[in-house]
């Protein structure tokens, strides 16, 4: 019965997606109807599954599988299945939920409800729309006219998440991951009205894809070497002893090859550093799709495969060590890019990759569970925050709308004193960013990364101990400066002063995810601090997906006490320097080099846009295919218009033409008013004929008796 | 009877080569007819020299040379009936004259 | 050389004469005269072969009714001008040498045929030619088919002779 469901868990999304593009496109309440009803249907569905699978006891060794035949390959089949052992039923968990909120979320996000705008163009963002009410003509936010492919586009995108947490090989993860690359283009390039949409999009889906070419070769070694995709197959300890033992390139063994091919893979879904250009740009985009794609799920994604194929990875030193650096590399230069961002979505934006740097670093140092335990975490408080910041955008939005005011609703340093206008907005937003700086106790990210700080110690592994010190340091640092930025001082903008709280459809969801923002982390205590009386579930609960659970790190303070020290450390920092900024120009920390994200950007363009364009538009496109094979096309074909003319002028004309046929013509009529000379009408003439031959016979017969 | 079966044969040769000689290179066409009449007569020569040197009991010989009189006769009058008619149209016995039926 | 032989060499000649007198002669009349003596001449042949009807018949036939025939059919058929320049065609030496070669092709012949040397043996006693030609001619089981056939042609060259010269009276 749980198969069933587990199998089941990717439709209702899929199914949403064609009746919304097939049926209901222009029907906004019925599409957003379906789509949430989908959602639904799917967090109901694995929250029966997580239910079961929580009961279960020791369920890693009595995971929910199921498996079909899918390809014949010979002898054997390819087979494909689902599967859901503690690792996905928690990553289920948590996709569930934030899914369900932002589909909800969506619906007061893009103003259903609202009139439509006056001058709305579909591809381009809602520019508002006059309403006239009591003789009084005031602008309100307009709906979004491509409202029901919104909803389409991510109901796409949660199948293809569900595809890719209930798959039990490496195959239909890859299926789920690549659908989820699509919609992240389709999403991104949403408002493709916009040219920096587009672009964002194109260059989303070209930077993962450097990354999905890796994990692809990685998957295809995988498979020649194991002959199998699937999880059970390939982490079998003969298996997984087969594949360290075997030497491959580079000096790494065939399991550190694998392990190094698929992390690019990770590398590029979950942005890290050198493929994480496009997280940012990638807040062109709708603002639940933000949340969705870039916090919650996707990025996820890229963390979850990597935390799979941890029994892998784990083989090799070399690989492990490649992990740990650009994990910890990314989470602080990420960071540091952060702190000088004005944008409030791209402070977020490069907070999220400095957080999945934090997750992927812990993996490096063989800290399974806490990075599992942060990936859990980060979602919902990451989730929160966009949410909250598309709340926030929204009420600048409506302020603009206003008071006319010509200003960016995403500019930091326009808003302030938010805290009174959006109350709900401000709580919640707090609570998720206490939450990601790590806020001892209270929040979630507390527990989880002093998991991660305290696994990295007691590991040896000091220098990505002290390098995340340093990024949590600079995340509590940002987030506070975020905050003070936004909600606390007063309005620095007549929009500010005037913007409001959102819907309920709004509000709702952050709530929601507050709450799991607050709570989860109880489940992943330590036992030291609860000295014993709540156990570490979430440490037992997930510590049964690896065939040997790692064991609880003993308790040391230096961890604990960094992690105290560097969040409410930089909280108050942050308070304390940007309580008296109003302007840019205050900001001391405006660096050009961080503002300019170290020139990446600028870099990557030189490095490989230009000469892809170079090669595109010159090399191949006038080089090659203008002058040589058009070049060699065009000269066929003056060749054999050549041959036609020749074989016309030289051939046809005069043999066939003139010689054989005016000819034979010429030669009959000749030889005809030759001979007709013979038939002359005199009879005597006929007679010497006549004679002559005969003689001729005559002689013929008789003198030389031939014919005797 | 001394003379010699040869000496009537090559008579009816020389007669009949004479007869063709005038058949092929006169002009007129009672002339042509004329020749013609030679031509026979060396036939009929011929005829009757065997005739009477191979078998006079057998009267082959001279009953064809009665019926090449006859045919001979026969033809004399059709030929010259024709051409009086040609002439009667045409105004011209000359052979080569009478040459409609060319191509 | 018998009298025999002389008297027939004197006629050969006389026919083969007048014979090339007919073809060279201008004057159509002439040629028609030169016809009857060669004509004369055939028939003093026939007579030394003791072929006596076929002489008498050669004489009221050929001479008697063709030659006058053709006497007449010269005489309607008269120009003035007809008669003056050559009578032959302008490549007579074609025939000239067509004769030629056939006299001598038959003479090659005659001369190889069996027997050409021998003379005549004496006619059978009894026998008596013309009685023997009549009943040759009237004989169903000699020669009455060729005799009625001749007759029938005579037939039609009398209907068709006529017809041919009659003028059509409008």
């Amino acid at each position: 019965m749980t198969n069933w469901i587990i199998w089941l868990l990717p439709l209702p999304p899929l199914l949403a997606f064609f009746a919304i593009i097939l049926f209901t496109n222009k029907n906004k309440p019925l599409s957003n109807g379906i789509a949430v009803a989908a959602a639904g249907l799917s967090w109901l569905g694995s929250m029966v599954v997580f239910i079961k699978a929580v009961g279960t006891e020791e369920f890693g060794l009595h995971v929910f599988e199921s498996v079909i035949n899918w390809l014949p390959t010979g002898e054997t089949w390819l087979q494909i299945g689902v599967r859901i052992d503690p690792l996905s039923a928690v990553v289920l968990f948590f996709v569930a939920w934030t899914v369900l909120a932002i589909f909800v979320y969506s619906i007061g996000y893009h103003n259903f409800g609202q009139p439509k705008g006056d001058h709305d163009l579909a591809g381009l963002p809602p520019h508002g729309a006059t309403v006239t009410e009591d003789g009084h003509t005031h602008i309100v936010p307009s709906i979004e006219p491509m409202y029901a492919r919104f909803f389409a586009f991510i109901s796409l995108f949660a199948f293809g998440m569900f595809t890719l947490v209930v798959s039990n090989n490496l195959l239909t993860l890859f299926v789920g991951w690549e659908i989820m690359g699509l919609c992240s283009y389709l999403l991104i390039g949403f408002w493709f009205g916009k040219e920096t949409a587009r672009d964002a999009a194109i260059k989303a889906f070209m930077t993962t894809r450097v990354g999905d070419v890796f994990m692809l070769l990685g998957i295809a070694f995988v498979y020649s070497f194991t002959g199998s995709l699937s999880y059970k197959d390939i982490f079998q300890p003969k298996m997984l002893q087969a594949l360290a033992g075997t030497p491959a390139f580079f000096g790494l063994s065939a399991a550190g090859i694998i392990g190094l091919l698929l992390f690019i893979g990770t590398v590029g879904k979950s942005a890290q550093w050198p493929l994480h250009v496009w997280l940012p740009d990638a807040m062109e985009g709708p603002t639940p799709v933000s949340a969705m794609i870039h916090a919650a799920t996707m990025v996820s994604a890229g963390v979850y495969m990597a935390i799979r194929i941890y029994p892998l990875l784990s083989l090799d030193a070399h690989t492990m060590t490649v992990v740990a650096f650009i994990g910890s590399f990314t989470a602080l230069f990420a960071a540091t890019i952060a702190v000088a961002q004005n944008d409030i979505k791209k402070v977020l934006a490069y907070s999220t990759i400095s957080q999945l740097g934090f997750m992927i670093a812990a993996l490096g140092v063989h800290a399974y569970i806490a990075a599992a335990f942060h990936l859990v975490t980060h979602a919902f408080f990451k989730a929160l925050l966009f949410l909250d910041s598309g709340s926030v955008i929204h009420g600048m939005e409506h302020g603009v709308l206003q008071t006319g005011e010509h200003v960016d609703p995403q500019d930091m340093f326009s808003m302030g004193g938010l805290r009174k206008k959006m109350p709900i907005t401000f709580w919640t937003f707090l609570i998720g960013g206490l939450a990601l700086s790590g806020f001892p106790v209270l929040t979630a990210g507390f527990w989880s990364k002093d998991a991660i700080f305290a696994e990295a110690f007691a590991g040896g592994h000091l220098l990505v101990f002290i390098v995340l010190a340093v990024a949590a340091f600079l995340t509590a640092f940002y987030t506070m400066r975020q905050i003070t930025l936004t909600f606390l001082g007063e309005g620095r903008t007549k929009a500010a002063e005037h913007a409001s709280e959102t819907t309920w459809t709004m509000t709702l969801p952050l709530v929601v995810l507050a709450v799991f923002a607050v709570g989860i982390g109880w489940v992943g205590m330590p036992a030291w601090f609860t000295g014993g009386l709540v156990p570490d579930w979430f440490h037992e609960f997930v510590g049964g997906t690896l065939a040997q659970a790692p064991e609880a790190v003993a308790f040391n303070w230096i961890p604990v006490a960094t992690s105290l020290v560097v969040a409410l450390g930089g909280l108050l920092c942050g308070w304390l320097v940007y309580r008296n900024v109003s302007v840019p120009t205050e900001d001391h920390l405006q660096i050009p080099l961080l503002k300019n994200k170290y020139y990446f950007d600028e870099i990557y363009a030189f490095l490989f846009v230009r000469p892809a364009g170079w090669i595109a538009e010159k090399f191949t496109s006038i080089y090659m295919d203008q002058i040589v094979i058009d070049g060699f096309l065009h000269s066929l074909a003056r060749f054999s218009l050549f041959l036609g003319h020749a074989f016309r002028n030289y051939f046809d004309k005069p043999v066939i033409n003139e010689f054989i046929g005016d000819g034979t013509g010429r030669t009959i009529k000749a030889s005809g008013s030759g001979l007709r000379k013979i038939q002359a009408g005199r009879v005597q003439y006929y007679m010497v004929v006549s004679i002559v031959i005969l003689v001729v016979f005559a002689f013929i017969y008789y003198f030389l008796k031939l014919g005797m | 009877m001394s003379i010699p079966l040869a000496w009537y044969l090559v008579l009816a040769a020389a007669l009949f080569c004479i007869g063709l000689y005038g058949v092929l290179s006169r002009k007129n066409a009672i002339a042509i007819l004329l020749c013609i009449e030679l031509m026979l007569n060396a036939v009929n020569i011929n005829l009757v020299a065997f005739w009477r040197y191979q078998n006079p009991a057998q009267m082959a010989g001279q009953a064809f040379a009665v019926i090449v009189f006859a045919v001979a006769a026969a033809e004399v009058a059709v030929g010259l009936a024709l051409i009086i008619s040609v002439y009667r149209r045409r105004k011209t016995v000359v052979a080569d004259e009478i040459n409609l039926m060319k191509w | 050389m018998t009298a025999e032989q002389i008297i027939f060499l004197l006629f050969a000649a006389l026919v083969l004469v007048s014979a090339l007198m007919v073809v060279i002669v201008r004057n159509l009349l002439h040629a028609a005269l030169w016809l009857v003596v060669s004509l004369f001449g055939v028939a003093v042949l026939y007579a030394i072969l003791q072929a006596n009807f076929l002489a008498v018949v050669q004489v009221v036939v050929y001479i008697g009714a063709i030659a006058i025939l053709f006497i007449f059919a010269v005489m309607l058929t008269r120009r003035e001008a007809m008669e003056k320049g050559r009578q032959t065609r302008n490549n007579w030496w074609i025939p000239a040498m067509l004769g030629l070669l056939i006299l001598t092709g038959l003479v090659v012949l005659i001369f190889n045929f069996p027997n050409v040397e021998q003379t005549a043996a004496a006619l059978p006693v009894g026998l008596d030619t013309l009685q023997a030609l009549g009943t040759a001619l009237v004989s169903p089981d000699a020669y009455v088919l060729p005799f009625e056939v001749a007759s029938v042609l005579m037939l039609a060259a009398l209907v068709g002779a006529v017809y041919v010269a009659t003028v059509d009276k409008k």
